[in-house]
Order: C-alpha cells, then structure tokens, then sequence
C-alpha cells in the first residue's frame, strides 16, 4: 500500500515538473538551442571554472538579449547546460556523455585543461558532437577527432611567432637559445624555434644553443657562452621559476640584449621573483590585459563590471570558443531540430572557420585539423611590471 | 681570453658553494665516520632560515623601528641564521644520530636520507610549493674589468667563503675543541678514554658544519634569489662528492675540492656542449678517483672504518 502511494506522489511530482518544464517553453515562440559547457568548477583548478561560466554566460546573454542566434531566417534563443568536471578525467568524460545524451546540447565548450579534454573528445568524437576547448593545448586533444576543436594555439606555433617577431620587430640574424633539455616543453620549443629561425636566417644563424637541466641554478658557463657568441637576443622558453635566474645571470654578466620568451612566463609570480630585472622583455602570449584594444578592451571591461575581476586568458578564450560555436550555428544554412544532423551542420561550419575576429586574435581553422591558424600576441613586461599587449604576430 | 677570465669568476662564485657544504660534509664524516645525508637539506634550511631573518630585519628596517644599512643586515642574518641553523644541527644529530651511534652504519646512513626528506617535505607543508624570493640586501653592483663582468656579490661570496673555510681551518687547528676532533678523527674508541667529551664534540661537529651550510644558504639566496624546498639535494650530492675528493676529514682539501668541482663544471660547459656538463664533469672526477682513491688531500687510513 504504502509503495502504491508512494508512486503516486512521485508520479504527481513528475507531472508538475514536467509541466513546468515544458509550459514557459511552449509559452515562448523562439526556440531552443543548448550549448554544454563541461567544465572545472570544482577540484584542482576551480578559477579556471570560474572563469569559462562566467564568459560563456555573458555570450549567451549577449546572444539572447539581441533577439537570439538567426540561422536559416529563424531565430534560436541560446541555453546553457553546465556540467562539473571536477578537474578529473573520469568525470569529464561522464560529464560529456550527460551533455550529449541528457541534455541534448549542439555543441560542447571544454573542458578546458588537457587531462580532462583529451578523453572528453574521444566521448564527444564518439556521439559526432562538436566540442571545441578553450584552452587545452596537448596535441592529442584534437588528433584524428573530426568533431573536437580548440580556441588557442599549440606549443609549436610559438616558436615560429617569436622567430618572426625577432626578424620583423629588429631585423635581428643571430639568435641565441638556452633551454631545460631535460623538460619536454622548453625542450620542444627550443627545437621548434631554431627549425624555424634557421629557414628564415640560414643554417648556423642560431649562434649558441645551450642547455642545462631541471633544478640547475647557475647558468654563468652557458649565458657566457652565449653572450660572447654575437647573438643579437635571447630565447629561453622556461617557468616563471627559472626565468629570474637566467635574466639576472645574463645582466650581471653585462648582457643588455632583448630576452624573449614563452607563455609559460606567463605568471604573477614571475615579476614577483625577478623584480626590474625582467621588465622590457618580451613572451608570447593567448592574450593579455593590459595595454588591449578594440573588441578585447570592450571584452575586458563588461567582464570586470559583470564580475568585478579582470578576465584571464581561460575567460577570454573561453569567450572565443563559445564565439566560434555561434558563429558555426549562424552559418549552419538550416537546423532540422533533429540534434544529431544539426550537430553534424555545426561541426560542418565549424570545420570551415575562415578569419573568425576573436578576442585573442583571429581565427581560422585549416582543413582537416581543429588546431586554429590564429595570431599570436606578443607581450612586453613594461616599466610597471605589467604584462602589457605590444604586437600581434600572424604566420 | 676575455671567456676564459670570466668562466675563472663563474666558477670561483659557484665553487665556492660546494666548498662550504662540502666541509660540513667532510667534518661529520672524519669524526664521525658517518654521511650525514641530510646536509644538503641543511643547506637549504638554511637558506630559508636566513630568508626569514632577513625579511624580519627588513620589516622592523620598514616599520621604523630598527633601521639598519643593507651589508649590517646582511651580516646579521648570516650570524643568526649559522647560529640557529647551528642549533638545527645539534637537534638533528641528538635525535637522529646518537640514538644510532653503535648501530650499522647503514642506519644511520638512512637516518640522514629520512631527515633530509622530513625537512624538504616539512619546509613544503610550512610555506606551500610556490618559490621564496630572496630578498636583495645589498644592490647588486656589476662593473666591468677588461671585458670581465663582475659584480660586489661575487667578491663577497667568494671572500665570505674562504674566510669561513679559513677560519674553520684554524679553529680546528689551534684549538683545544679542534684538537679533540681530530683526535677523534683519529681513533674514535680511544678518545673518550681520555676524557673527552665524545657527545659535545659530536654536537660540536654537528653545529659548525650546519652553520657553515647556512652560510653558503644565504650565500645562495643572494646569488640565486629564487628558493624552493628541493634545491638543497643536488647539492648535496656534488658536495658529498667533493668532501670525499677532498680526502676525509681534511678541511682545505674540501674547500679546494669544491672549487675544483666547480670549475670542472663551468670549464666542461665552455668547451663542449651544456648538455654533456655534468656526464663530462663527473666522468672526470670519477677518473681523479680512480687514481687517487682517497680523495686529492687525504691520507691513506688503518683505522677500523666502521662502516
């Protein structure tokens, strides 16, 4: 008897919800597209969470009070379906498969860190659904996964950026190179920069190419080496840890050259450790705050007055993957309302993305591959010790 | 040339360095016949410990209330980080070693190993995985010298260094402790048959060593501003390798062997490629002690090695 009740609470209960599910939309004429958003909000890396919700939901705000996204002369309005990855591989892979099968989302932003998008696009390559990641940069994110994207650029594009900024910028021929070679991304950078200045300058234009290894503190042998080499700058793509070190060795042995590195300069802590030492000195970079101009400015601005914080590169790539996903719709010719050949539309134009004018620089995607052609952004350290947008570089 | 005299000025600053860790190394095992594994550890300890002197002495500097000039400071907290570092190695041998002082030598062996990683993992839980800036006490000043860069803290490092090692030298020398240690050194069962205190001595060893391991700490940090909890093993090990070059329990000969050390590394860059630094360098003082098996200043040795 009881169990007879008890059913019929429950059913009641689903009636109501139900109901309210499905009144407001049957109320309002404009239909429904979700996008997933399958993120870190909990676990190691909760800003990064933060920060891809809080930019998604200010696209889909703009989006929805314009009227919605007009694809095929209908217009759609946007919803988002948040899921928590909780910063683990197994949950972000769980978290996809919600999103595609639950909630029926079009496409998916995130996850954003590698270990969680690597096998969240094998689900989503899986159920032939478009997911595109801010921010993951480990190559098998993307690799032979038709349906899986990313907003930012790989490891290897850096070297080149820098290797055309330093024969643009100074049209400098002698570069010098000092590099971890025990540690796979100095290690594969350094590689990635000398291919690259060596076909733009000649064999042998790379004049010191010097390495030590991990916990290494005294770099005087190497940056003597490389100083009394002719070099006319400096490339070491090492952490914010090391970076000091090097650049007051090379100073107090007189060098006064420029020093360029990569984004994994990219910390608060790196001006916090190195002090003068580093200002004036330049890295490649996704984005940065200070010094932004056009569409990213006006981005960084609504951002701090909706959430009181300057937005971080995940907010502002995030900002340029869910950007990429509307516009995909927008190009999608038609949506049949059947989810699957609409995501198969959207993937479709995704895959064709041709200078798409993201906030972090201009987007195209080139056949075959989800791994963007995009600009680089080359930031200067200046004299307040911010990093601050000089100039961007396209390949 | 130019290369040359800049490599010898590399490499005094960074031998200097091994030298004093080095005799910290080659004290406690002379008269203690034991490796105290946990000396690089030290070292690192104190470093963060002179850190934390420092920026006190800063911060009251700051707050008005004891306004110091920079080299004052820096004096000061290297004399209060040796003595409390000095204290951290009294501790660390009164728990660690005297317990285990007829054990195998193999325990006590492990001992050092086990607090060499309860103060790295210790260090890590107090202040957390993000690296320690090492705040500049005196304005690093370069100027040039025929094409050599050198800078006032290089001078002062490598003068601070062999002062210390000198003054060591002499205390071990001149002194009635010293001569104890060296009796010690000499035959470690007769010696406390003669009255002497055996378990101050160990202390005493103890202490000196860490102390000079502090200084070399603060040293260090003024060099190489960035600390970070793990930086003292490496550093351990080179040393270790240049207190047993320098022949057992033979203060200046671990003093120049980790001079030597260093300039085998720095001139080894210089000539071939960074990468085979270290598999050259060692390559070659494995060589130095093929032929000269106890070390560059040691003496061959009958006495009973307990190891």
């Amino acid at each position: 008897m009881k169990n007879v009740r008890l059913c019929t609470v429950l059913f009641a209960v689903l009636v109501a919800v139900l109901g309210l599910a499905l009144f407001p939309a049957a109320a309002q004429k404009t239909p429904v597209l979700k996008i997933g958003i399958n993120a870190e909000i909990t676990g190691d890396i909760p800003k990064v969470g933060e920060a891809t919700k809080y930019a998604a939901q200010m696209y889909v705000e703009d989006v929805n009070k314009a009227g919605g996204i007009e694809v095929g002369g209908k217009k759609y309005r946007l919803e988002l379906a948040i899921e928590d990855n909780e910063a683990k591989a197994e949950s972000a892979a769980k978290a996809a498969t919600k999103l595609i099968t639950v909630d029926e989302v079009i496409a998916i932003v995130g996850p954003q860190a590698s270990k969680q998008a690597v096998p969240a696009g094998e689900v989503c390559n899986n159920y032939k659904t478009p997911m595109v990641s801010a921010w993951s940069t480990n190559p098998n994110t993307t690799k032979d996964r038709p349906y899986v994207f990313r907003a930012c650029f790989l490891d290897d594009f850096q070297g080149p950026a820098l290797s055309i900024f330093a024969s643009q910028e100074y049209r400098f021929k002698k570069a010098a190179v000092l590099y971890d070679v025990a540690s796979d991304y100095p290690k594969g950078l350094a590689e990635f920069f000398k291919k690259d200045w060596e076909k733009r300058n000649g064999p042998g234009s790379v004049v010191a190419y010097e390495s030590f290894t991990t916990k290494d503190t005294d770099f005087s042998s190497q940056l003597t080496k490389i100083i009394n080499s002719g070099a006319e700058f400096l490339f070491t793509p090492q952490y914010y840890n090391e970076v000091p070190l090097i650049v007051q060795q090379a100073k107090q042995l007189g060098w006064k050259k420029p020093i360029l590195g990569s984004d994994s300069w990219a910390s608060d802590e790196l001006v916090k450790l190195c002090g003068k030492d580093c200002f004036g000195h330049f890295f490649v970079s996704h984005y940065a705050s200070a010094g932004a101009k056009g569409a990213t400015k006006e981005f960084i601005d609504r951002y701090k007055a909706k959430y009181g914080s300057i937005p971080d590169d995940v907010a502002a790539l995030t900002w340029d993957a869910i950007g990429l996903i509307g516009a995909a719709i927008r190009n999608a010719g038609k949506l049949t309302g059947d989810v699957k050949k609409d995501r198969e539309a959207v993937r479709n134009a995704l895959a064709q993305t041709k200078d798409y004018p993201g906030i972090t620089g201009t987007i195209s995607f080139p056949p075959g591959s989800g791994d963007p052609i995009k600009c680089a952004n080359i930031v200067k350290i200046n004299d307040k010790g911010e990093f601050e947008f000089y100039k961007s570089v396209c390949p | 040339m130019t290369v040359f005299l800049q490599n010898l000025v590399n490499a005094l600053q960074w031998g200097s360095f091994y030298a004093l860790i080095a005799i910290g190394y080659s004290m406690v095992y002379s008269i203690l016949m034991l490796f105290n594994f946990a000396h690089g550890d030290v070292f690192m300890t104190g470093a963060y410990i002179g850190c934390g002197i420092a920026m006190l002495l800063l911060g009251l500097g700051a707050a008005g209330l004891l306004v110091l000039p920079g080299w004052l400071v820096l004096g000061l907290t290297i004399l209060l980080a040796m003595i409390v570092t000095a204290g951290l190695g009294m501790f660390i041998e009164r728990v660690g070693y005297r317990p285990l002082r007829e054990a195998p030598r193999a325990s006590a062996a492990i001992t050092g190993l086990m607090i060499g990683i309860i103060l790295e993992t210790g260090n890590l839980i107090l202040l957390g995985a993000q690296r320690v800036k090492f705040p500049a006490l005196i304005q690093p000043v370069t100027f040039e010298l025929g094409g050599v860069f050198l800078t006032n803290q290089k001078i002062m490092i490598v003068v601070v260094a062999l002062g210390l090692a000198l003054a060591l030298h002499q205390f071990i020398r001149r002194t009635r402790w010293g001569m104890a240690m060296r009796a010690m050194a000499f035959d470690y069962a007769v010696v406390p048959l003669m009255g002497v205190p055996i378990n101050r001595i160990a202390a005493l060893t103890f202490a000196l060593g860490s102390g000079l391991a502090a200084a070399a700490g603060i040293l260090f940090g003024m060099a190489y501003p960035v600390l970070d909890p793990y930086m003292g093993i490496v550093f351990g090990w080179k040393s270790f390798v240049a207190a047993i070059l320098g022949g057992r329990g033979s203060i200046l000969g671990a003093t120049l062997a980790g001079f030597l050390l260093g300039f085998i590394e720095i001139f080894v860059a210089m000539v071939f490629p960074s990468t085979l630094r270290d598999f050259i360098a060692y390559s070659i003082i494995l060589l130095i002690l093929v032929f000269r098996p106890y070390g560059l200043f040691g003496e061959p040795y009958s006495v009973r090695l307990r190891l």
